[in-house]
């Protein structure tokens, strides 16, 4: 029996601005307790909100990022609700006239399992509102007391809601991480899953394909991929069990535990279900004007998939490749920088960033902006692969040289000798030798055992001390070979 | 003294129910004995009686007016302009520890 | 001294011929005195406004004294004032010691005038009778069985017994104007927007609004001076140019006509079934002296007045229900003593904190806002809003002013309404419109009706049309002495 999984996100991005969404407040992480609680995010009586500019530019740049309408006039509401992290007893929101309205974003889907290819996937975005993020209990704070720091009370948020449109845990994580890539790329959120700069909802639930949408679990605050792929494992496994076994899915906001890999139902917030929105009357309604969407556009990097649809079409690259240098901006950076020293060489660009710097990096659990190897060295190297000064195991050692002990890549050729022998006369008495003194193997391969040339070409490259151009060394030998 | 009792229109009255009025104290956070609510229900039917007269009015087309100005939001600079008076703020707080305001266990 | 006007003190003041010092204390001496019958101050401070008062002494010698310099005023307790209890009338806030001051207190403070007091009000500004207040009912110097009107029933007690040289009020659906009229004093609630709402504690953020109430219309004008302006806290503060209330105040078009040429619009409503027959004669007789001083009369239409009382009932506590949940007893105010866990905690918190007619209004206002019904109330009371507000445009178009009655009866006496609230509201009729539309609107003593008690005229003005009420005010007040009246044994 098949079951059809529906997924739907909702992502509470933290924007990346100096003070709150209403008031000059600092948003700085990790302060004191209360120390960035200011009269407004207290909410002390008589106090009132003046939206941040910042706050509403952010979201702009997230709407001209996502191909997103970017409404003209959009209002602030009230959501009603007691909570001690809610000293308002509501959140300033968005609810029928969000910032942003419909766009998209175009993912690349690497599947969990087995070995599917890759596969590009459009996710509708519903649209994206500006709100307040609330304050954080702290559990345990006195003996059967809960503690309340108001700190990150009112630190502008904007709530990115998609369609229902992925049907698998792997399509919710691309899609989580391509918008975890696109906000950081943008600059609007420092994407800090830790610290809750980025959280995820999920919403599950499963049906018989051509059935109607079954009934949606919420699973609410994941603040990691990782967590992101099990809770949606479980939830679906959890919801399919459920009805298999003749209950029913109740509609329930539900939890994520690490710890034991389970889902489930919150007790609190009893009352979710009637917010009783309304217009904030101590806000107006917010402008944006066509000039100022320019303005902004104006600001904004090239950016992801536009990139990687210039490495596919311009660079020959493949969608995983484009796709993957382009998985944050300090990677594209990286990647065009080392480009622009071998400009014909875009693959083995590619490659090399791919393959020996990420591996290093992992290796030491470094990030790209703390390799100790720079664009430029790194460019140094492949350029002498490109002109054929080095082999590309001799490339390998002058990076590895390069990676612990620094310096530029033609001092260390230099000083290691690494200079491959590509003058031609050369080669051939190399060559010759290794058949002189190989006679009888010469006569085997002639008489019909091809399987011999590796032999011949390992031989000959240890007789150069690993410096002949391999590829002109291969030319030599199938000439000499063939008599 | 005079008796106003023309707006009080008999055809849209109403009148709430004992759950109606618990609902509301529950989502309004008011503790309220039975006694109390047969009150509130009292008087609040009393009042939504006032306010039905307004259902009868045809709004069609009426753009609703939530500010008597109309006019757009002012933006604010993205300048820090506030710091820390925690000490002064919490002076009035019922029960602080440790910087933290304290409330009854929450479950979540 | 007392009976001098604002720009009297201030003179007297400057010429040295008393001291900020020796006036508080002698209105500080007069509060000792006759506050326990009014309970028209919530607090008092001696000690601060003396030294408030010193301030203003050492800035008169020193030659910057401003206008209001060294004059006391009462300050109406829903304003922040840093230092000041701040109980907004509710034992929610018996124990709130402002941290901050509102943008109005500033005003005053950096005008160098004395903070003589909070004056009392009903709670969170619910009620047109001063009888909600935790802290005790106001009563009306002309009679002392009577209510002083409300919300800002202290402070127009307190002015009318001459507790202030003037105070301050708020006015969300009539609370300036009904309790001037009630006292026999001036009042005048600006055009939404002109002062700013910042630290004066909300009861329907989209009707709130700050005003000078006080004896006479110059006084008014002097205050409004200071209390007016941008401030960039309150997203509705209007950005406009900073004008002289009283720049028109003594502008007369001619010796014997001042107001030639102006044209007063009577509503029709304002004189329907429910005014009573004292009130109308008090007010009919006003609007006849305002022919003799030249101006013209203008049947009007507000055809959609009665449908303020439903409206205003729903958007009010729809906005009081969203603003008074911040009272839950986590970071000030009040907090139950004893609780079973955090529902419990809120819940009786709340209870206790809140007074019956805050409650009462905080359920109706969650029962319009909730599921299901806010199409039905909410949106549809914001929609006929705009009928009444509409109405206004069209009548401006044939009219300068509008005026009638503030209040359809005189005082009544305390405890008369206190368990009807359906009354309660229906009283405040000839007022709400005006909030609802946003325009500025101001009361001015007109007569005396039954019992002797004041009749307060109304003048409705178009927006930021207040200099041009304060100059046809005044020419009222120049031609009449219906504001220099005061009650006995005070």
């Amino acid at each position: 029996m098949t079951w059809e999984i529906v997924i739907g996100l909702e992502v509470h991005t933290q924007l990346s601005t100096n003070t709150k969404i209403f008031s000059g407040a600092s948003t700085a992480f990790g302060a004191e307790p209360n120390t960035q609680a200011d009269a407004v995010s207290l909410a002390l009586p008589g106090v009132l909100p003046v939206l941040n500019k910042g706050a509403v530019e952010r979201a702009i740049k997230f709407g001209l990022a996502t191909g997103s309408h970017i409404a003209a006039h959009s209002v602030f509401a009230r959501k009603n609700y007691f909570y001690p992290d809610l000293p308002k007893g509501y959140q300033i929101s968005q609810m029928d006239l969000p910032v942003v309205g419909r766009g998209s974003l175009t993912i690349l889907v690497e599947p969990l399992s087995g070995n599917a290819k890759p596969y590009e996937k459009t996710v509708r975005i519903t649209r994206a509102h500006l709100e307040e993020d609330a304050g954080k209990s702290v559990h345990g704070a006195a003996q059967g007391m809960t503690g309340v720091d108001l700190n990150r009370a009112g630190t502008p948020l904007l709530e990115i809601v998609s369609e229902p449109d992925m049907c698998s845990a792997a399509e919710a994580v691309a899609y989580a991480k391509a918008l975890h890539t696109l906000v950081r790329w943008i600059g609007i959120c420092d994407g800090n899953m830790q610290e809750g700069s980025f959280r995820c909802d999920v919403n599950v639930s499963v049906r018989k394909p051509g059935a109607p949408l079954g009934t949606r679990r919420e699973i609410k605050n994941l603040n990691s991929f990782k967590f992101m792929q099990q809770a949606i494992d479980y939830e679906v496994q959890w919801q399919i069990d459920t009805i298999e076994n003749g209950g029913k899915v109740q509609q329930a906001t539900i939890l994520f535990n690490p710890d034991t890999g389970e889902t489930r139902a919150m007790r609190s917030k009893e009352d979710a279900h009637d917010y009783r929105y309304f217009p904030d009357p101590d806000l107006l309604p917010l402008e944006i004007s066509p000039e100022w969407i320019e303005q902004v556009r104006a600001t904004l990097p090239e950016l992801p998939h536009t990139k990687q649809a210039r490495y596919v079409n311009e660079l020959g690259l493949s969608a995983y490749d484009a796709s993957m240098l382009t998985s944050s901006r300090e990677m594209a950076d990286f990647f065009e920088t080392v480009l622009a020293a071998v400009p014909n060489d875009a693959k083995m660009c590619a490659n090399w960033i791919m393959g020996e710097v990420n591996a290093q990096l992992n290796r030491d659990g470094l990030d790209m902006s703390q390799s100790p190897i720079t664009a430029q060295q790194l460019g140094g190297i492949l350029k002498r692969i490109a002109d054929n000064t080095i082999s590309n195991s001799g490339a390998k050692e002058v990076f590895r040289t390069m990676w612990t002990e620094g310096g530029d890549a033609d001092a260390i050729i230099e000083a290691k000798g690494l200079k491959q022998v590509s003058d031609s006369g050369a080669i051939e008495a190399i060559v010759d030798s290794v058949m002189a003194a190989n006679a009888e193997k010469v006569a085997e391969y002639r008489s019909g055992k091809d399987k011999l040339f590796g032999f011949f070409v390992g031989a000959a490259m240890k007789a150069s001390q690993g410096k002949a151009n391999p590829a002109q060394l291969n030319e030599v030998l199938k000439q000499k070979l063939a008599g | 003294m005079i008796t106003y009792r023309p707006y009080l229109n008999k055809e849209f009255a109403m009148s709430l129910s004992t759950s109606d009025v618990e609902k509301v104290a529950r989502l309004a956070r008011l503790a309220m004995t039975p006694t109390e609510i047969e009150v509130a229900r009292s008087q609040l039917s009393g009042i939504f009686g006032l306010i039905a007269e307004m259902q009868a009015v045809d709004t069609g087309g009426v753009t609703p007016m939530s500010h008597s100005q109309d006019l757009a939001q002012r933006l604010r600079a993205d300048v820090v302009s506030e710091s820390n008076q925690r000490e002064a703020f919490q002076a009035i707080a019922p029960q602080v520890e440790g910087g933290l305001y304290l409330v009854p266990q929450v479950i979540e | 001294m007392i009976e001098s006007s604002l720009s009297q003190m201030g003179a007297a003041l400057r010429a040295k011929k008393i001291s900020s010092v020796e006036l508080t204390q002698l209105y500080l001496d007069r509060i000792a005195q006759q506050n326990p019958q009014l309970n028209a101050y919530i607090t008092v401070r001696p000690e601060a406004s003396i030294a408030q008062a010193r301030a203003a002494d050492a800035r008169i010698a020193a030659g910057t004294a401003e206008a209001l310099t060294g004059i006391p005023f009462g300050q109406k307790d829903i304003f922040c004032a840093k230092d000041w209890l701040t109980t907004c009338g509710s034992k929610m806030l018996h124990n709130f010691v402002s941290p901050y001051d509102a943008h109005v207190i500033s005003q005053f403070n950096n005008a160098g005038a004395v903070n003589l007091g909070k004056t009392n009000m009903d709670e969170f500004a619910m009620g047109s009778s001063n009888e909600t207040s935790h802290y005790g009912i106001v009563k009306n110097p002309w009679d002392k069985a009577r209510v002083p009107g409300g919300s800002s029933g202290g402070t127009a007690s307190a002015i009318a017994a001459r507790l202030c040289a003037a105070a301050t009020g708020t006015d969300t659906g009539g609370s300036i104007r009904q309790p001037a009229s009630l006292c026999g004093i001036s009042g005048l609630k600006p055009t939404y927007g002109v002062v700013s709402r910042y630290g004066m504690i909300a009861f329907a953020s989209s009707l709130d609004q700050a005003g000078p109430m006080g004896r006479n219309a110059e006084d008014l004008a002097l205050m409004l001076n200071t209390m007016a302006g941008f401030d960039e806290r309150d997203s509705t503060s209007l950005q406009r140019n900073k004008e002289d209330y009283a720049r028109e105040i003594n502008k007369q078009v001619g010796a014997d006509k001042p107001l030639h040429g102006l044209r007063i619009g009577i509503p029709k409503e304002f004189f329907a079934e429910g005014l009573d027959i004292d009130v109308e004669h008090a007010v009919q007789a006003a609007i006849a002296e305002y022919q003799k001083l030249g101006a013209t009369l203008v049947n009007i239409s507000l055809p959609n007045t009665r449908l303020s009382i439903p409206v205003y009932y729903v958007l009010a506590p729809a906005e009081a229900s969203s603003n008074l949940s911040r009272f839950d007893g986590v970071r000030y105010g009040y907090r139950a003593p004893e609780y079973s866990d955090l529902t419990d905690m809120y819940q009786k918190s709340r209870a206790q904190g809140f007074g019956a007619e805050v409650k009462r209004r905080i359920m109706i206002g969650t029962y319009v806002l909730s599921h299901g019904y806010y199409d039905a109330y909410y949106l549809q009371a914001q929609k006929i809003r705009r009928l009444i507000a509409q109405d206004f445009v069209e009548a401006y178009k044939h009219c300068d002013v509008i005026m009638g009655p503030t209040s359809p009866s005189t005082a009544f006496k305390l405890g008369e309404k206190g368990d009807d609230p359906v009354q309660m509201y229906l009283s405040d009729i000839y007022t709400i419109a005006v909030n609802l539309a946003g325009l500025p609107g101001m009361s001015i003593p007109c007569g005396f009706g039954a019992n002797n008690m004041p009749v307060g005229l109304q003048i409705i003005g178009n927006y930021f049309d207040e200099a041009r009420m304060l100059n046809v005010a005044h020419q009222y007040q120049l031609a009449t002495d219906w504001h220099s009246r005061a009650p006995q044994g005070i």
